[in-house]
């Protein structure tokens, strides 16, 4: 009976998406409509072929976890990982040697059209994809239940790798709102809407059905990134679409609102997206890794409470000097500085779960990796409040330093917490005994470190340079520099972070050869190859 | 009185006082008598239940149940 419904659905949608490919107002909009048509013809054809068909009966499945789910977003991980680096390190280069924006790849690949590809890859594909494969091996493991809502969690990944690919192509196609980290369209966000809704229903109908008393940690930390991140995308994606043929909508919101709103968005996405979510890996991972609980759990409620409180109200430091109130400058900025505590609280309360075990630093590399990504959380999140001083954001704000900043925190604390638990992951789901090489891991940690180091570098010393050449004046109050001056003095620096991207890169394609080979190669892990007896 | 005025009087008086006494309560509730035990018990989570879920309550007698957890 519910094949007839689904079919009834996909029959629809692929009707819709038909029209839509036919009465398209714009590419970017026909693109859509062409990948949805075949996605949707696709599973309409695919059910119909199972409609009718005897299925085997299906034990129950109560007795053990739903891991095919976390294996394929591990997959998916590692692959828009590789992807997003390859586009960062691409534009880097563009921004050094310009002639790479191809005069034959105008309006497709030129900066302005891959920069929110990138952005958009490494935060929403890899970063997106490790927190809800992650979450659900860890909202399993933590509750002592099997995922709820059976194949809705297959939903959530495929339904995620479809906004993902709708994103990218809209970008590339010129499909895009203009908001910072928000960029796809109204067609897109609706999508994205219906997959977040369901990712919600499947981690909380898990937390329901747990058998654990108390909700571990992590939990918290990622029920608070799904829920914030659907009120953010909901308030700032609010829009009016022109036409339900095109992709062009209007925002609801109109000037410093509308700049209040965008930034409240971006900087709850920095602080739900890349900071709860990822603090939920962190306290389940680094415990796991170190074989020893967390060094206070009273700690972290506190740092999980202050975080939320406080994080919420940051966002008008991105708006200093501009047509919003001076006072609400200001609060953003007081609470970006308190939250330098909590923030600290939680790096303190992971350095701190090694306490006893720092000969383990020496021994293995993923521990370090881990290690390393809470240096980089500690240190960014020192830069952050400090960025967003007024004074100093008068020197720091439209320059390099905010990149520089942005990439020590998303490539070592994101990078790495991920990386870190990829590499414990992997042998558990695919049952191996371990890592095929931990030399190649040492591989990886030195080239992301050392890539990262190089990156963050040129960028504080280039974007010092361009704040002050920007503020440079002569005796009679005339600019000294000229924009162009400051760009082609940017140069060597402009360099040297394409090369950090390059090592950075070079180590995530030696992780996925690793983790491959681990699949592949090492030997599988006996005990758990059995049915696993309850312990009754 | 305009919405706005009402919400931001609202805002910066009584939500204001709510969401800072709610945060003094949560600290004070981490450190309530009898806090320690029970969370080294939550903290040690992650080291039970790793490659089956728990089984179901009602299968199980209350002892096998308390045995199942350790």
């Amino acid at each position: 009976m519910s094949n007839y419904i689904k079919l009834i659905a996909l029959g629809l949608v692929t009707l819709f998406a038909m029209i839509g490919t036919n009465y398209a107002r714009d590419l970017a909009y026909q693109v859509h409509a062409i990948i949805v048509m075949l996605v949707a013809g696709g599973l309409f054809l695919y059910t119909l072929r199972r409609t009718g068909e005897a299925q085997p009966a299906a034990g129950s499945l109560q007795g053990e976890y739903f891991d095919s789910v976390v294996r394929a977003g591990v997959i998916a991980t590692a692959f828009w990982g590789v992807v997003g680096f390859l586009a960062g390190t691409f534009i880097a280069f563009q921004l050094a040697f310009p002639a790479l924006n191809f005069e034959w790849a105008q309006g497709f690949a030129n900066f302005g059209r891959l920069r929110p590809l990138h952005t958009s890859a490494v935060i929403f594909a890899f970063g997106g994809n490790a927190l809800i494969a992650t979450s659900f091996y860890v909202v399993q493991r933590t509750s002592a239940a099997r995922l709820w809502g059976g194949n809705l969690a297959w939903f959530v990944f495929w339904g995620y790798q479809l906004f993902i690919v709708l994103a990218a192509t809209g970008y590339l196609f010129g499909g895009t709102q203009s908001k910072e980290y928000a960029e796809p369209e109204w067609h897109v966000d609706l999508w994205l809407t219906i997959v977040w809704v369901a990712y919600l229903a499947v981690f909380l109908g898990t937390l329901i059905k747990r058998k654990e008393p108390h909700i571990y940690v992590a939990n918290w930390f990622y029920l608070a990134f799904i829920v914030t991140v659907a009120m953010l995308h909901l308030v700032n994606n609010a829009a009016l679409p022109v036409s339900i043929w095109g992709s062009k909508s209007v925002i609801v919101w109109s000037g410093v609102q509308d700049a209040m709103v965008q930034w409240w968005y971006g900087h709850n996405a920095v602080g739900f997206f890349l900071t709860a979510g990822f603090l939920g890996m962190m306290y389940y991972f680094i415990p796991k890794q170190a074989e020893r609980p967390v060094f206070s759990y009273k700690l972290s409620i506190i740092h999980f409470w202050a975080l939320i409180f406080l994080y919420i109200w940051a966002g008008p430091h991105h708006l200093h000097y501009t047509a919003l109130p001076d006072w609400a400058t200001t609060l953003g900025m007081v609470f970006s500085i308190v939250l330098w505590m909590p923030s600290w609280g939680g790096m303190i309360n992971g350095l701190m779960t090694l306490s006893g075990a720092w000969d383990k630093l020496r021994t293995d590399p993923v521990i370090r990796m881990m290690v390393i990504s809470l240096g980089f959380y500690g240190m960014s999140t020192f830069e952050g409040p400090m960025m967003s001083i007024r004074s100093v954001n008068a020197l720091s704000h439209y320059t390099d330093w905010t990149i520089g900043h942005v990439h020590s925190g998303a490539l070592g604390w994101n990078g790495m917490i991920t990386f870190g638990a990829l590499y414990f992951l992997v042998p558990v789901l695919w049952k191996r005994e371990g890592l095929y090489s931990l030399k190649l891991v040492s591989w990886h940690f030195w080239l992301a470190t050392i890539g990262i180091i190089l990156y963050a570098a040129s960028m504080w010393v280039t974007g010092i340079m361009e704040g002050l050449m920007w503020r440079e004046v002569d005796a009679n109050g005339f600019l000294v520099n000229s924009f162009a001056d400051s760009v082609a003095a940017k140069k060597p620096m402009n360099i040297v972070r394409g090369l950090g991207g390059v090592m950075f890169l070079s180590g995530a394609i030696i992780m996925c050869y690793n983790l491959w080979m681990t699949v592949r190669r090492a030997p599988a892990k006996e005990s758990s190859l059995t049915v696993a007896v309850p312990a009754e | 009185m305009e919405i706005y005025t009402l919400l931001r009087e609202f805002a910066d008086s009584w939500m204001l006082l709510f969401l800072f006494t709610f945060f003094v309560m949560v600290v004070l509730w981490a450190f309530r008598p009898g806090s320690t035990k029970t969370y080294e018990d939550t903290a040690s989570i992650p080291f039970r239940h790793v490659d089956a879920p728990a089984p179901d309550r009602d299968e199980a007698t209350p002892a096998a149940h308390k045995e199942a957890r350790t």
